[in-house]
């Protein structure tokens, strides 16, 4: 069941990707409205990560097409923020807190230029606003996952965008700093601003989101939550993995063959 | 020791020159082989290392005469050839990229080998001394080597400085600035380069065999040191800088000797100190870490014997002998004189004939580790839902590294209990009268 948005944010028209020729998500087809604070829902290898680097445009796709703000991203990258998952970088970086924050600065101030003193006012704004400007010169290898977390919330903050992709942001933190992860994202979405975010609880998920996406390899559904979060469609992303299509895939897999005419 | 005078005072000319070389050399490509250690790239640094030297062998036979300008060309080609190579190979084939890299080291050093040997038995006069490139000989740099040394290093150490938040990110996080709009892979392309250019440069003090060491050596050093990448940019350039100075040395001192095993000598001293000696993270402070922990954990536990003793018998003032102390809990008597003793020093306890008091102080202490103790085992048993007789080991170990803000968490967690999950009372300031 997909429910199609009008004046979508986010739109993402037959996409599918493969990862190292394996292909992950097939037709993927749905669109976001604005200003709604989106679960991106399913089990484990559903592709939920993949989804939201390829419409970041981190990973090479093999077909379709996504429009954010109905243009290109290229067109409007200062207006979309990307949080990665906290296991993907090496936290003993030598790097503190502040440093990592003003990241989220770097694509306004372009090549060769320093960052500014600006850049440090919102990069502690930012800071506060999940409760760690006191940390602001710890080195990140001494933040326990909560606050890596955090520090990776107030890096896409500091960039100061409209519609916000963060990969399992409650992943590996206590109650206490999911609540005020939570309390920080209805906020935003208060001031209008739109977020997807990969979960993978579906306990929580009910209670957190407004707009809910099902996946599994595919789009099982799209739409407000009360509409899609009914036994049937959750019976089908979280019923097992689809084990033809897994077997389709692996075979394409080794034989390297490409998934779709590029044409 | 007059060659060290003479060397140290820098009044001859030719030595001057060759200092000033391997220090701007040094300097420059631990900074560039910061990046390239952050990356975790240091085995490619060894494959264009290994990989340079065909370029210069063709660009000799090309031109038949030492040009330094020629044959760094030479070498800066093949070495971005290879990178290219261990990027494509590892992209298109299956193979994982360690089998990559030292295909193309071992592919690229060998043809290198086999033009190496085929110009020496060719005569040409002008050859001689090509031989350095293998293991590098800092006194054979001359003038005009020394200015495309210092040319080379001015162009990296710029480009670090001008790009430096670039080049922080994607050391970092690659995948985040390129959702940044910023073109990463131009970047990624650019350190590379430099990457080469740096190792070719350098092969003629240093050699092609060991370069990769004096790419990221210093810089493997420099993390020991400092968690602050502007400072740790610093500190690799200066130890490279110092190894090369090193070299330079022997090389003057001992004309005959190759300088590269040299300076790998030094930066490798420079490196086993800092893995040795280095606050915080060096292998000597953790011990000695780990020797005050134990120290306080056993003072902790005599302590916690005490308020055992205490609380059975109501009496915390009572003084207790070694033997009474050992019946409660087995510690062995050289340790429990050690921790007494230490205890007795902190004021903690006071000895009279062979019997020991709490004093106000270790009462006080005494009672923390108890509270701590019996705090952590509700923890347990109220979050992990442990049954009441598995939870004492784990707090047993635990209790010693609570921090003070830590237990606030915890009393406030818990509501403040009055007893443990063995119905034992949780001691808190002011319940006791000592």
């Amino acid at each position: 069941m997909i429910i199609q948005a009008e004046n979508p944010v986010v739109e993402v028209h037959d996409l599918t990707v493969s990862y190292d020729r394996n292909p992950v998500l097939w037709n993927i087809d749905f669109s976001i409205p604005k200003g709604k604070l989106v679960g991106i829902i399913g089990p484990n290898g559903a592709g939920k990560s993949t989804l939201l680097k390829s419409i970041m445009g981190l990973l090479d796709t093999e077909s379709g097409r996504i429009k954010l703000f109905d243009q290109a991203l290229d067109d409007v990258r200062q207006r979309v923020s990307y949080v990665p998952q906290r296991e993907s970088v090496d936290w003993d970086f030598p790097a503190s807190v502040l440093d990592v924050v003003l990241m989220g600065r770097y694509g306004k101030r372009g090549l060769f230029n320093r960052v500014s003193k600006e850049d440090k006012e919102i990069a502690m704004s930012c800071l506060a606003k999940v409760n760690m400007e006191k940390y602001y010169k710890r080195q990140i290898a001494q933040l326990s996952g909560g606050q890596q977390q955090r520090v990776f919330i107030a890096r896409s903050l500091a960039q100061q965008a409209e519609l916000y992709l963060m990969d399992e942001p409650f992943a590996g933190v206590d109650a206490s700093a999911e609540s005020s992860i939570l309390a920080l994202l209805q906020e935003m979405r208060a001031e209008e601003k739109t977020i997807l975010v990969v979960h993978h609880d579906l306990q929580s998920a009910f209670e957190y989101f407004d707009w809910v996406i099902l996946l599994n390899m595919r789009l099982i559904a799209s739409g407000p939550k009360d509409e899609v979060f009914t036994n049937e469609l959750l019976q089908e992303t979280y019923g097992g993995k689809l084990t033809l299509l897994d077997s389709l895939s692996n075979f394409i897999r080794r034989k390297e063959l490409p998934i779709k005419d590029p044409n | 020791m007059n060659d060290f005078l003479k060397f140290i005072s820098l009044q001859d000319s030719t030595v001057r020159m060759v200092v000033l070389g391997v220090v701007l050399l040094g300097a420059s490509t631990s900074t560039v082989g910061t990046f390239t250690f952050l990356r975790k790239k240091s085995l490619i640094g060894d494959a264009i290392a290994h990989s340079v030297l065909p370029g210069i062998c063709l660009a000799f036979i090309f031109i038949q005469v030492k040009n330094p300008l020629i044959l760094l060309l030479g070498a800066f080609i093949s070495g971005w050839i290879s990178i290219f190579l261990i990027d494509y190979i590892t992209r298109k084939s299956r193979l994982k990229a360690d089998t990559v890299i030292g295909l193309v080291l071992s592919v690229f050093f060998g043809f290198g080998i086999l033009l190496l040997t085929y110009i020496q038995s060719g005569g040409n006069a002008a050859m001689a001394g090509l031989n350095n490139f293998l293991f590098g000989q800092a006194a054979s740099l001359v003038g005009q080597d020394v200015y495309l040394i210092a040319g080379v290093c001015l162009l990296l150490v710029l480009a670090v400085y001008l790009l430096y938040k670039e080049f922080v990110i994607i050391s970092f996080d690659q995948d985040y600035g390129a959702t940044l709009g910023l073109p990463v892979k131009l970047i990624e392309v650019l350190l590379s380069t430099l990457t080469v250019l740096a190792i070719a440069v350098g092969i003629q003090a240093v050699g092609v065999v060991l370069m990769a060491a004096m790419l990221i050596t210093p810089a493997a050093a420099a993390r020991y040191w400092t968690n602050d990448l502007r400072k740790m940019i610093l500190v690799a350039a200066s130890f490279g800088a110092l190894a090369g100075i090193l070299g330079a040395y022997v090389s003057y001192a001992a004309p005959k000797m190759p300088t590269g095993p040299w300076i790998i000598v030094a930066i490798s001293v420079i490196a086993f100190i800092s893995i040795l000696f280095a606050p915080e993270r060096g292998v000597l402070m953790k011990q000695r870490m780990k020797r005050l922990k134990r120290g306080e954990t056993l003072r902790e536990n005599i302590l916690k014997i005490f308020f055992h003793l205490g609380e059975a018998d109501g009496d915390y003032s009572r003084s207790r002998t070694q033997n009474a102390l050992q019946e409660r809990r087995f510690i062995d008597k050289a340790h429990l004189k050690k921790g007494l003793n230490q205890l007795c020093k902190q004021d903690m306890l006071e000895e009279d004939g062979g019997a020991w008091t709490l004093t106000e102080a270790g009462l006080d202490e005494a009672m923390r580790i108890a509270r701590l103790h019996r705090l952590w085992e509700m923890y347990l048993s109220k979050y992990l839902h442990m049954e009441a007789d598995h939870v004492h080991e784990g707090a047993e170990s635990l209790e010693h590294f609570i921090t003070p803000e830590m237990e606030l968490i915890l009393e406030k967690e818990l509501g403040f209990p009055e007893t443990d999950p063995h119905d034992k009372p949780i001691p808190y300031k002011n319940t006791i009268n000592g």
